[in-house]
């Protein structure tokens, strides 16, 4: 409520770099949305619990709502926007697709890159342990089957479109 | 030309077109529209269930800096009209739900303000500075306490409760449960809970004071029922009115097919302020003011014979309106869902609708089904457990075959006709679900494992399911400047692939390849009518309606080139994008030339002859009435007696929509219903206290299911085509969601029937099955015993 100071923010989003002044109580989720126009990033509850909003920082999967901006001052930061490379997409985002593991698409970014920062971890073996990766993001649509399934594509290495 | 297509692309399984842009963070949601220097709206709700406003005061909000303006319910008393229900009745006491009411509240969550400021944050720092006094009034927290003689009123001068007492009957139900050999009955109560799209509600609005018009864009799954109310309140021609649902809508579930006072609010206060104003609401919101089904409570009695054979149905449904009356969809499909598969000659369902002091219901996914499914399926398993049969030899006892369609069941369904089941197969999918379900090995686990002391049990459901209802819906296909064929539909979509369905359809109604083709959807701007998206209906309305225009289109493209080409109209056909004369690429004329000649002609100069001028097609299509999907699903669970908590060891989904025009998302959409379905069997519960506050606000409170609760499912499909519309069709979006409850309910009595546990209860929770087990005089003995052994 207090006036209060802007902050200066310095790091990168998806290896570009930002600086930018924001007020310490702006999440991180608002910062990429409104700042720097990230729309992708979507906000499902929050209070932490939908995981719609998940970023990676600095490697590691993170709910931008929880977090604030000035959080982030020095961080590397990856987003849903980052993740296909000329247009082309990455192996999970075609796993997505050619499962359907997506129907509204509202809280797709929050699982590529919760499922991301976790196949990085190399931890996935079975469907349970799919399960397991997948079980911090809600998704009202699909019924997970699609989504399990291409964490396990993904994860077995397989990656024909 | 009516013939099925060379490649024809209803029945393929393809990849959505949409995804691209969702999985790279391309979509196009409400809040991700830049709407440059739009201010930011938030709402103050009321924090009583029951409460008159005294006093207001808003100088301390005002006085923030970054706050533009804030308006009570008495500062818009020109747009303080009604909001219809949906679903009327002669006999309905209807109270008027107001867009933002200027005295008295009715449901904690209830808008009686909003302030717009220059962002949300500042928005939200204005709500805590405005001062209210309430006069808190008694309120009413369950269906139980509404229709409690002497108990308080909903609203403050009423003479009750009732919203509206309703019967549906066939035959002499009295008469017949008299007489029956056999008679059970049981008392059952059935929660929803909410819709829980992953994006909540959103409103924006901009005016445009130079035209005159006001462009809203809306998370609703009705723009055009949306923009007819707003027309009616504003007093505005709807030409006026622009409503845009956005390409991308985070998911619907029948709470965005509502209409709400934010929706009236918003833009209004846009035209007024002559600023873009933008409401997103937040979860906490989406809990306490985004319309629920919540509970049903039913008093059933079935009469039968010695062989299980259906007599007689009485079922007496208490249903929960909530505040206001947003329509009488819910419950009244549930009263003609009821008889579900079964051949039942005696039917008696009364309704009793009533008031209380929580946010109003309305439809989310399943809508009044799966209660109805509940109570009757639940009594199948009773009267086989009665009679020492075998549930699945009650149900094959008593349904409708496959050769007695168009079936009557002798009451009416909500669309306002009979109910008349158009066509399905209801013993080939319970017999698929049986069989996968590996019932008979099962039966014999069962045995062994309960001599160890493990509670195995098996739940059968089986449902009819009516979608695809009308009035109308439409489609409207033009060959742009470009030479691309553009399909607008007024139907809006929340994720099922709309882009892609009705790219296919329109292909082989175009008999193109849908490359050419693209698809629209969601803007009165684009399209004059439509209904919207709910009750499982677009695929049935709008399919037929888009196959329509295409072949139209299709024998206008080819009668254009046939003129051009100087040859008769049979001896054309695509290539491609272009008209070929005799298969000849050398000898055609392209979609662009097309347009170029018929739709952009030259300016002053007479058009070739023969050629009729604009490459545009348009075709609605109304259904005789609804048509009928139908599916069995079978559970196999284990219980732990000691923790109540249900592990599901296989499941089985058998589903009939008729043809299917994309098997990937079919299965998505049996699937995801599934999921909900699940919840609601299991999880989902909209806890309101006596006082009727709401207690569930959050998802730590609230349990949504995620991939650690959603077993996997198999799942198989029959065909049985509707013969009432051209493609066969019938809604897939609810189905999933219907039998769940019932599934698992069934599978867990069947487990603890030895303990004696009833399972009356929805969701089916490990409280509720511990409670359940102890109020069986047997089990306490049992657990004891246990407890001593151990």
């Amino acid at each position: 409520m207090l006036e209060q100071a802007t902050r200066r923010v310095r790091g990168t989003v998806n290896g570009d770099p930002f600086d930018e002044a924001v007020d310490p109580r702006l999440t991180l989720a608002d910062f990429l949305r409104e700042k720097l126009r990230l729309t992708g990033t979507h906000l499902g509850c929050e209070h932490g619990v939908c995981g719609a909003c998940t970023v990676i920082v600095d490697g590691a999967a993170t709910r931008a709502c929880l977090m604030l901006a000035v959080q982030v001052d020095g961080a590397a930061v990856e987003t849903v926007e980052g993740l296909a490379t000329d247009g082309e997409l990455a192996p999970l985002q075609q796993a997505f697709k050619r499962n359907h593991a997506l129907q509204c698409g509202f809280c797709t970014p929050g699982f590529l890159m919760s499922v991301t920062a976790a196949l990085r971890e190399d931890t996935v073996r079975d469907e349970a342990q799919a399960r397991e990766v997948l079980s911090g993001n809600i998704c009202r649509c699909t019924g997970y089957t699609g989504l399990v399934q291409s964490v396990l594509d993904v994860a077995n290495g397989r990656s024909d479109a | 030309m009516d013939g099925p297509m060379p490649e024809a692309m209803i029945g393929a399984r393809l990849p959505r077109r949409e995804d691209q842009r969702l999985l790279t963070g391309q979509g196009r949601y409400l809040d991700d529209l830049d709407l440059p220097d739009a201010l930011a709206a938030a709402f103050l709700r009321s924090p009583h269930a029951h409460a008159r406003i005294t006093a207001f005061d808003a100088s301390e909000a005002l006085a923030l800096p970054g706050v533009v303006a804030v308006f009570s319910g008495a500062d818009l008393m020109e747009i303080q009209k009604p909001l219809a229900p949906k679903v009327q009745h002669p006999q309905l006491r209807d109270y008027p739900r107001l867009p933002m009411p200027p005295e008295e509240l009715h449901y904690v969550g209830e808008a009686l303000a909003v302030v717009i400021a220059e962002s949300r944050y500042i928005a939200e720092d204005a709500l805590e500075l405005i001062d209210v006094d309430y006069e808190v009034l008694p309120a009413v927290g369950s269906t139980a306490a509404a229709l409690r003689p002497g108990g308080p009123l909903v609203h403050t001068g009423d003479e009750s409760n009732v919203a509206v007492l309703l019967t549906q009957s066939a035959g002499n139900a009295a008469e017949a449960l008299s007489t029956a050999p056999h008679t059970l009955s049981e008392e059952f109560f059935v929660m929803r809970g909410g819709g829980h799209s992953m994006e909540p509600r959103a409103v924006a609005a901009r005016f445009e004071p130079a035209t005159g018009q006001l462009t809203i864009w809306d998370t609703t799954q009705s723009p055009h029922y949306a923009r007819q109310q707003l027309s009616m309140i504003y007093e505005m021609a709807e030409d006026d009115l622009r409503v845009i649902a956005p390409p991308d809508v985070g998911g619907g579930f029948g709470p965005k097919a509502q209409f709400y006072g934010e929706e009236v609010v918003i833009p209004w206060v846009a035209k007024r302020l002559r600023r873009a104003v933008k409401w997103v609401e937040d979860r906490q919101e989406n809990f306490v003011s985004a319309m629920m089904e919540r509970s049903q409570t039913h008093q059933v009695e079935v009469g039968f014979d010695a062989d299980g054979r259906l007599l007689a149905v009485k079922d007496v449904i208490e249903h929960d309106q909530g505040a206001y009356c947003a329509g009488l969809q819910v419950p009244s499909i549930t009263t003609s869902t009821v008889p579900g598969p079964y051949k039942v000659p005696n039917i008696d369902i009364e309704l009793r609708a009533c008031y209380t002091n929580m946010v109003p219901t309305s439809s989310v996914r399943g809508a009044g089904r799966p209660q109805a499914v509940f109570v009757m399926e639940r009594m199948m398993d009773r009267i086989a457990a009665h009679l020492g049969l075998d549930p699945a030899e009650v149900r094959r006892r008593n349904l409708i075959q496959a050769d007695e369609f168009p079936y009557q069941v002798g009451i009416m369904f909500r669309d306002g006709s009979p109910l008349t089941y158009d066509s399905g197969n209801f013993p080939a999918l319970l017999e698929g679900a049986v069989e996968r379900i590996g019932y008979d090995e099962a039966r014999r686990e069962q045995v062994r494992l309960r001599e160890q002391g493990r509670y195995l049990g098996i739940g059968l459901a089986v449902y009819v399911e009516g979608c695809g209802l009308g009035p109308y819906e439409g489609a409207k296909i033009r060959l742009t400047n470009r030479g691309r064929l553009l399909v607008t539909l007024a139907a809006a979509g929340q994720g099922q692939g709309y882009e892609t369905i009705y790219a296919q359809i329109a292909a082989d109604g175009l008999g193109l390849d849908m490359a050419y083709i693209d698809v629209t959807t969601g803007d009165t701007a684009r399209i004059p009518f439509g209904q919207g998206t709910f009750a499982s209906r677009i695929t049935a309305t709008c399919g037929p309606a888009v196959f329509e225009a295409a072949k139209q289109m299709r024998a206008r493209l080819l009668d254009t080139a046939a003129v051009l080409l100087g040859c008769d109209v049979s001896e054309v056909d695509f290539d491609g994008n272009h008209a070929c004369l005799g298969g000849d690429r050398e000898k055609s004329v392209s979609l662009q030339q097309l347009a170029q000649v018929a739709n952009i002609g030259k300016h002053g100069i007479t058009l070739p002859r023969g050629i009729t001028a604009g490459l545009e097609t348009a075709s609605y299509f109304s259904p005789e009435r609804a048509a009928y999907a139908s599916g069995a699903h079978a559970a196999l669970v284990e219980v732990d007696p000691e923790t109540g908590g249900i592990t599901i060891l296989k499941y089985v989904i058998g589903h009939d929509c008729g043809t299917v025009i994309n098997p990937l998302l079919v299965d998505g959409q049996v699937l995801g219903g599934f999921a909900h379905g699940l919840g609601n069997a299991m999880y989902e519960e909209a806890v309101y206290d006596d006082e009727a506050t709401p207690q569930a606000t959050s998802y730590l409170d609230y349990a949504l299911v995620s991939s650690a609760e959603v077993p996997p499912v198999e799942l198989f499909h029959i065909h049985s085509s509707s013969p009432l519309n051209p493609l066969g069709v019938k809604g897939a979006g609810e189905g999933g969601t219907v039998p769940p409850p019932a599934a698992i309910a069934n599978a867990v009595e069947d487990a603890l029937r030895p303990l004696g546990a009833r399972v009356t209860r929805a969701p089916v929770t490990p409280a509720r099955i511990v409670d359940a087990l102890l109020a069986a005089a047997s089990v306490a003995d049992s657990v004891a015993e246990k407890k001593k052994v151990s």
